[in-house]
């Protein structure tokens, strides 16, 4: 029985570069800044991969939209041992607007393409930090969705996901039926490095690209970004002469307790 | 014929210049994408396990096998090798793109990475096929080190010198003489009782006192465990102190006529071939090390303040950074192309040295100025610059001092009628 993983990758900003916002505002600057793969999404590769070394996926398809630039992320997910690629091109700005509603679609056009098993997504973006494309995408298809996860097994007869999720005490784990929609948090596994040999590989490697534009999905954004301004700079803190005095501020200043 | 060739050329822009075209070019500054996904994966595999390790190798000293062991498994060192002997075939300028990066982690490291393609090159460049079989086949079968032997207590520049005598006895050579200054010499002879062999070396020996340079030495691949060698103590040097430096010491050392590479009397022009298509990764290196120089000492001046302001906004501190930046860029530009002239098939030898030369001297000036940005901080251990400085000094002495380049170049220059493109 063949298992087809689809894997959504996004092009983000690199974690570590230092982001300034843009003189007009609009935005933040992206003209110079390292691009890279969202650290959710490398998970998420990784474990689509890790499913093929199991045997339990045959085949896995990532999946990228974005500017022609999206095509190294792609050749990174090929060089970690992904099939084939599907890029769906457009320059709309992929933080801002871009959207979730707008991404989920697009998905939802390339599952009906390929009919995968499973969709695996990175819980969310370091740049929206919506973490609304996963469940968005089980909602469109009608199919079960097990987020923030970190731990997955799929039963022998790939029919269903055994997957623990992260939630805000603690963990727990739930059985979804395939087909079904999976979003990568943190702790689900520590992506592989691309050794030389699979990156020479992966220019072998089949990529499609599809003209955003020409696939007839309205993608305008529903939200407009007003402006977009740095955080306060940080005020230094005070010193304070006794616990009554601190529990007052933390109370009535900081509002905090 | 030339008015009407400017014409012809007027008339074709006069056509696209209603719109803003960009010119077709016929020179491309762009890597292609597999060498920017090379230079990537080894720029986070220095930021991930090289720099981490970096000053603590270079305290004690210890060759990084636990990072070479990564490397080789990643497929960053043997990357020349070529594919039917079980390498990525890569050439001069993807080594030139993974070099830089490895050195801006540290320098130390890159070079022990590094060290096993000069060895190999004169074998992939001259070596019959069972000599590659035998000995590079090996090197990505498991983490082997090898070694380039040629330099010696009394010859360094003047390889002509060299006094390592192979004395031909029935089929076989017999080796005496000492080597120095050998990258790798002791880690060669790590894994000696392996199965299908141990690390090796490549040697440059007279086989012919009487004849002319060019037919005097014959190169030969040997054993590193062969009986009859022996490695002196570590060479304690100023910089890339974790690499492994030893002298070689070679009492009647056996080797079959089998390994000689190329031919007899052939060992000169091979020795020295190697360094066609090893000069521009080593000035790749040291626009590495440039890099990191820079890099720290901008970082730095951001941060330090004097008469109520960074050190950036000093102008003196801002010119000495754009002259690094200036340098580094035409440095890089410099090492690719001469990496590209031998990846085109075609002879690169000036161009090589002139990239190694303008790289290794630039380095020096960086990494002086990089010390001076940090001021007192930068003579001290604890900030990353004086170390810098230490690892610089080799671009200037290895693979052929800047003087020597020098003399390359001019008798290049010499053999021409111009340097007209």
């Amino acid at each position: 029985q063949k298992m087809k993983v689809i894997v959504g990758v996004k092009r983000v900003i690199d974690y570590a570069a230092k982001v300034r916002v843009a003189t007009n505002k609009s935005g933040v600057e992206l003209n110079n800044v390292k691009m890279s793969l969202n650290p959710f999404c490398e998970i998420a590769v990784e474990e689509a991969i890790r499913m093929k070394e199991k045997k339990s996926a045959s085949e896995v398809v990532v999946v990228s939209v974005g500017p022609k630039g999206a095509t190294e992320q792609i050749r990174q997910a090929l060089a970690m041992g992904a099939d084939r690629g599907i890029h769906i091109q457009t320059d709309m700005r992929l933080d801002q607007e871009l959207q979730p509603l707008a991404v989920a679609k697009l998905l939802k056009s390339v599952v009906d393409t390929e009919a995968p098993n499973v969709v695996v997504l990175g819980k969310q973006s370091i740049d929206g930090d919506c973490a609304q494309t996963g469940p968005m995408l089980a909602s469109m298809l009608k199919w079960p969705q097990a987020t923030f996860a970190c731990k997955v097994d799929v039963s022998e007869d790939k029919s269903k996901f055994t997957v623990e999720r992260e939630t805000d005490s603690g963990t727990e784990v739930i059985e979804v039926n395939a087909p079904a929609i999976i979003t990568a948090d943190l702790r689900l596994n520590e992506p592989r490095y691309a050794t030389l040999p699979n990156i020479m590989k992966a220019k072998k490697k089949k990529v499609e690209t599809i003209d955003a534009a020409s696939l007839g999905i309205d993608l305008a954004p529903r939200i407009t970004v007003v402006e977009v301004n740095e955080p306060p700079a940080r005020k230094g803190g005070i010193m304070v002469e006794d616990v009554d005095t601190l529990v007052d501020k933390l109370k009535n200043t900081a509002a905090v307790i | 014929p030339t008015k009407m060739a400017l014409r012809f050329a007027r008339g074709i822009n006069r056509v696209s210049s209603s719109v803003r075209c960009f010119s077709e070019g016929g020179i491309s500054f762009q890597l292609t994408d597999e060498q920017r996904a090379f230079q990537l994966a080894a720029r986070q595999f220095a930021k991930d396990f090289i720099i981490p390790a970096a000053a603590e190798h270079d305290l004690s000293m210890k060759f990084p096998h636990d990072i070479f062991n990564k490397a080789w498994e990643q497929g960053l060192v043997n990357a020349h090798i070529p594919e039917e002997y079980g390498g990525l075939g890569l050439h001069s300028i993807e080594g030139c793109v993974i070099s830089e990066e490895l050195a801006y982690g540290c320098s130390g490291m890159g070079t022990a990475v590094e060290a096993n393609t000069l060895a190999q090159m004169p074998l992939i460049l001259a070596a019959n096929d069972s000599i590659k079989k035998k000995y590079l086949g090996r090197m990505t079968e498991a983490p082997l080190k090898c070694a380039y032997c040629v330099s010696e207590p009394g010859a360094g520049s003047d390889v002509a010198a060299i006094n390592t005598r192979a004395v031909k006895k029935g089929n076989d050579y017999v080796i005496n003489g000492s080597k120095l200054w050998i990258t790798n010499g002791g880690v060669a002879r790590d894994d000696g009782d392996r199965e299908g062999g141990g690390g090796w070396y490549f040697v440059l020996a007279v086989t012919d006192p009487d004849a002319k340079v060019g037919q005097k030495m014959t190169g030969f691949v040997v054993d590193a465990n062969a009986p009859g060698i022996s490695v002196g103590d570590k060479l304690i040097n100023m910089g890339q102190r974790c690499s492994d430096t030893r002298p070689i010491f070679f009492d009647n050392v056996v080797v079959p006529e089998e390994n000689i590479i190329g031919s007899v009397g052939a060992g000169f022009k091979i020795a020295m071939g190697a360094f066609d298509n090893t000069r521009p990764p080593v000035a790749a290196g040291a626009v590495g090390v440039s890099r990191r120089a820079m890099d720290e000492a901008m970082k730095y001046s951001r941060e330090r303040e004097t008469m109520g302001t960074p050190i950036f906004n000093h102008q003196v501190i801002a010119f000495m950074l754009a002259d690094m930046a200036t340098g580094i860029e035409a440095a890089r530009l410099l090492t690719l192309k001469s990496a590209y002239e031998v990846d085109q098939g075609r002879s690169n030898t000036m161009f090589a040295s002139m990239a190694k030369v303008f790289a290794a001297e630039h380095c020096s000036k960086v990494v002086n100025d990089a010390v001076q940005i940090f001021g007192g901080a930068g003579f001290n251990t604890e900030y990353p610059v004086e170390k810098l400085m230490r690892d610089a000094k080799i671009y200037q002495l290895y693979e052929g001092t800047s003087q020597i380049q020098k003399l390359i170049i001019s008798r290049n220059m010499a053999a021409r009628d111009n340097l007209d493109p």
